[in-house]
């Protein structure tokens, strides 16, 4: 921000908004992350870090809120400042979403637990997960610059994330067809697969907030999508 | 279809407003306190039917553009405009406009609300007498009921009508002189900080008549109240070391302005 205001406790709300969406971004990353880990190497430990640290996300989401009340309230905030301080509510939303999805799939870790998770899906998962995790990260540090270029660069890559999933969905699909006894190991897989996907889309509604935030317009055209799973398998038989 | 809801019917007004004609139209307008250049060639046009609000830092000229309007800088000795300022089509710098006249057309508000000594009843009836507005008594006593309706001061003082004026509250001195400014009829009101001595609730007693005025009558607002000018402008001007910044709907310049000066200056940031 090239200027700051006159009033400097005005600035300081607005930075611990901002530092708070970071801490967020960083902790649902970490959470993501480990529960992928933990999912691939039936880390149970490790899965219920995931799910106790949920809590600090929802609680940091709900003092996000708060303060933003109260600073809308004492500020009256407009332009620039008013489209920042809506913005960190959304992007505090988003961020808790991602946080429940973390800990959703650390869930699941438990009941895929004895059996194992075979080593070609369990390396597909990763790769989706990698991917996903490189958007969010990416997203954070350009939320960090406020770049609208980059954010709408980043609303553009979700495509990779859909077309990933959708080959993996089919991969589930074959498993479970080859042997019933797949069947519970990979509906809870595929649940897990939808998570993870589902957070390059948090990423991505997390980019156009930012787009929004800093040109105060709402990015052009609809976002790319290549998630055919919606519709896979129903022409066959 | 016809369902319309009351924003979408305000927005249709507002739309319908801003394709009528301007009611004044101020072009290469500039004003010199003796030596001293105060407005630099400002072109504004104002429109009918709307709450136009200018804002800027003190000194940035927009007073001074709005006593333009009225030619209320003719009292100010030393004070000359060039640029031309029309009302409708009247150019009302032209030495044939009577300036009587044109101040019954364009009538003022003041930031300190100044009744005159004398009652409330002769605050309102004294404008119309002088322009002859009223051929009798109940003409006038019509005159002055309908005024201090319009300025929501009438169920206030109708029991005291014959009392001084200035025995009001200040925010009822204040809608006083609304009502007083109403009551010659005229096509624009100029308001000059007109809240800045009232209290919350009295401002926003203010605040509702002005946009109730709005139907009837194009309204000009100085204020140094950003947030006045948010809640009831359709239009705002930034002004700043006498030019005009940037003319724009008040939504627009509240959310997303087109000038870095207007952008530093709503948001109380310097750059």
């Amino acid at each position: 921000m090239a200027s700051t205001h006159i009033l400097s406790a005005y600035d300081d709300e607005l930075k611990y908004l901002s530092r708070r969406i970071s801490e967020m971004g960083g902790l649902a990353e970490q959470m993501c992350s480990d529960a992928v880990r933990a999912l691939v190497n039936a880390d149970s430990a490790l899965a219920q870090k995931v799910i106790s640290d949920d809590v600090i996300l929802d609680h940091a989401e709900r003092e996000i809120g708060d303060k933003a009340i109260v600073t809308i309230a004492r500020r009256q905030p407009v332009a620039t400042d008013l489209r920042e301080i809506v913005g960190s509510l959304r992007i505090a939303s988003d961020l808790e979403r991602v946080g429940d999805l973390g800990k959703n799939t650390a869930k699941r870790v438990i009941a895929v637990q004895g059996t194992g998770v075979p080593r070609k899906l369990a390396r597909g998962l990763e790769h989706l997960s990698d991917l996903a995790l490189v958007q969010l990260k990416d997203v954070l540090d350009v939320y960090a610059t406020r770049s609208a270029e980059k954010a709408e660069a980043i609303r553009s890559r979700d495509e990779e994330i859909d077309a990933m999933y959708t080959s993996l969905f089919r991969e589930l699909l074959t498993y479970m067809m080859e042997d019933p006894r797949n069947i519970t190991t990979c509906t809870h897989l595929l649940f897990c697969a939808k998570n993870i996907e589902r957070i390059g889309d948090h990423a991505t509604n997390i980019a156009e907030t930012i787009y929004y935030m800093t040109t105060g317009a709402q990015p052009e055209g609809d976002r790319p999508k290549d998630d055919s799973s919606n519709t896979l398998g129903a022409i066959t038989e | 279809m016809n369902m319309m809801s009351e924003a979408a019917v305000e927005k249709a007004l507002d739309q319908k407003m801003s394709e009528v004609s301007y009611k004044m139209i101020g072009k290469d307008v500039s004003v010199y306190y003796g030596e001293k250049r105060a407005l630099f060639d400002v072109n504004l046009n104002v429109r009918e039917n709307t709450v136009t609000a200018l804002i800027g830092p003190s000194g940035c000229g927009k007073s001074t553009f709005l006593r333009t309007l009225n030619r209320m800088n003719d009292t100010i000795e030393n004070c000359r405009v060039t640029g031309k300022i029309t009302l409708d089509t009247d150019d009302i710098y032209d030495a044939n406009i009577d300036v009587v006249e044109l101040r019954a057309r364009v009538g003022m508000v003041f930031q300190k609300p100044n009744p005159f000594p004398k009652s409330i009843y002769e605050n309102i009836s004294y404008g119309p007498r002088i322009h002859g507005l009223a051929r009798n008594k109940a003409d006038m006593d019509q005159i002055v009921e309908a005024s201090l309706q319009r300025a929501g001061l009438w169920t206030e003082v109708k029991d005291r009508l014959h009392e001084s004026g200035t025995g009001l509250s200040g925010g009822q001195q204040q809608r006083l002189c609304i009502a007083r400014a109403v009551a010659v009829s005229p096509e624009v009101i100029l308001m000059d900080e007109p809240c800045s001595a009232l209290d919350p609730i009295a401002t926003a007693k203010v605040e509702e008549l002005i946009h109730e005025l709005r139907a009837n009558y194009t309204i000009v607002i100085v204020t140094h109240s950003m947030q006045q000018a948010a809640r009831v402008s359709q239009r705002t001007a930034m002004f700043h070391l006498g030019n005009l910044v940037e003319e724009n709907d008040t939504d627009k310049m509240f959310t997303n302005p087109d000038d870095q000066r207007t952008q530093d200056y709503i948001m109380g940031r310097f750059g």
